[in-house]
């Protein structure tokens, strides 16, 4: 049997890369499920709002996003938009657009099922109260569907955490992108590639304990 | 003496797909009175007040509020509905609560008596809150203001949704069987301030289930039958002296519970 021998000095040496790397990635992450919001808000009022022209292209994104793997539609913005005279976004910017695509045709589908799921008496009770349209939206529709949602939020914001991995595809210095890197130069297999999963580990549990926090901080509907 | 008439339906009718719910009905309420609409369930008298708040569109005959027709306006001979802002600025003059007392569950009992009074009366926030203390304390909740209404019992949150709707200080207030989803004990305390506010000189129009609350209470009971309006009058002459046999059965349920 190979004896294999730890050399942790290699992570040590390395610590400012790695914590560098994995902050990146979260930072990715958040910027893309924050504009992801806002494409998934737009798109579900478009697929409820019983227009055709307007729910029908955006069922037809949020279908195509879904069946199609994420790595592709990174390669499909990075290399293929040049292609078609857009070539002004950096690597970085590509990958946010890409990932924000993706987290809004999923976001849109939780904002759906969160928009029909709030039931017309709160609605009824802001008419009633002398509120015009969009101030029953304002106030009293999306403060409610952020409530009811807030759940599947944190699950997107962990998926699309885990998901920035992919952005090593196309050379972005994030942490799986850094930890080949520096698998290469030094090749501790081991010490690198199980630092690289503990961070991703920690800071998902991290993440998820603490939006456990703000879901109970927000937990007035019963 | 017909100008002090605040609330005047001529005729109304609404049908729902081929079902006609209500059949013209004919209502007045006067400046001050509280008006009771009593009958079975499936009478109409839910549609009847939704129509009023426009949470239902009527298709027939009028609604008139302080004389202006409620949800829409004659140009030239016809109708046109009006805009949704125009909407909301009638609704504004109506108070509405309801059965299942519909609190925002998001706010505080506090913060829902606000909302209306800092986005649609655009008063500032300590005004607001000032306003909410009130009513708050006038329904007895003073100490519950910061609970959320999952925090607050049934009876409890009727009240803050009383109070909600009083504090806009509506023209008209109209009330959903407001009690008809409280456990029996605690239907007394949401009573007790309904009739607080018809005594202090409140409009209201009121559905509900409590013969006891209106026969003390109103000055004018109608019975509704069928979409119809069956009987109308004071309550000791359509509680005394029920002329047709459908409101002698109706109020047969409730016998034992006044002296008839």
């Amino acid at each position: 049997m190979i004896q294999y021998y730890f050399d942790w000095s290699v992570i040590t040496r390395n610590w400012g890369l790695f914590l560098e790397a994995l902050a990146l990635g979260l930072g990715l992450a958040v910027v893309s499920l924050l504009i992801g919001s806002v494409i998934g808000l737009a798109a579900a009022y478009a697929r409820v709002s019983g227009k055709r022209w307007l729910s029908g292209p955006v069922w037809a994104y949020v279908e195509i996003i879904r069946c199609t793997p994420l790595l592709l539609l990174i390669f499909f913005v990075y290399f293929g938009l040049p292609e078609f005279g857009i070539y002004f976004l950096d690597k970085t910017q590509s990958f946010i657009l890409t990932l924000s695509l993706y987290a809004g045709a999923y976001m849109s589908e939780v904002f759906r099922a969160g928009l029909a799921s709030i039931p017309k008496q709160y609605v009824e009770a802001a008419k009633a109260i002398g509120m015009r349209p969009w101030q029953r939206q304002r106030w009293v529709v999306l403060p409610v569907m952020f409530r009811i949602t807030l759940p599947s939020i944190s699950n997107n914001l962990i998926s699309l955490f885990k998901d920035t991995s992919l952005a090593a595809a196309i050379a972005i210095p994030e942490l799986t992108f850094v930890a080949r890197q520096i698998n290469a130069n030094t090749f501790r297999v081991m010490e690198v590639w199980l630092t690289a999963s503990v961070l991703y580990l920690a800071t998902a549990w991290l993440l998820a304990t603490l939006l456990r926090q703000v879901e109970r901080r927000y937990a007035t509907i019963r | 003496m017909a100008d002090d008439v605040l609330l005047r339906a001529r005729g109304v009718r609404k049908s729902f797909g081929a079902v006609e719910v209500l059949k013209g009905i004919d209502l007045e309420v006067r400046q001050g009175q509280v008006v009771s609409l009593i009958g079975a369930s499936g009478s109409g008298k839910t549609t009847f007040l939704r129509c009023v708040n426009l949470l239902e569109e009527h298709d027939g005959g009028e609604i008139l509020l302080d004389g202006e027709p409620v949800g829409y306006r004659t140009e030239g001979g016809r109708r046109r509905r009006l805009s949704e802002t125009a909407i909301s600025a009638q609704r504004a003059r109506i108070g509405m609560v309801f059965q299942q007392f519909n609190l925002f569950p998001h706010l505080t009992a506090e913060e829902n008596v606000m909302l209306g009074l800092t986005k649609v009366l655009n008063k500032p926030k300590a005004e607001a809150r000032e306003i909410a203390t009130h009513w708050l304390s006038r329904v007895g909740l003073a100490e519950r203001r910061g609970h959320y209404p999952y925090q607050l019992s049934g009876g409890q949150q009727q009240r803050v949704a009383i109070a909600r709707a009083v504090a806009m200080e509506p023209r008209l207030l109209l009330f959903d069987e407001v009690t008809s989803a409280l456990d029996p004990e605690l239907v007394s305390e949401v009573l007790g301030v309904m009739q607080g506010l018809a005594e202090s000189g409140m409009t209201m129009l009121v559905v509900s289930h409590e013969m006891l609350f209106v026969r003390e209470v109103s000055h004018h009971v109608v019975f509704m039958d069928q979409g119809r309006v069956a009987q109308a009058g004071p309550p000791e002459a359509v509680f005394g002296n029920p002329e047709s046999e459908r409101l002698r059965s109706f109020l047969g349920r409730f016998h034992g519970m006044f002296g008839i």
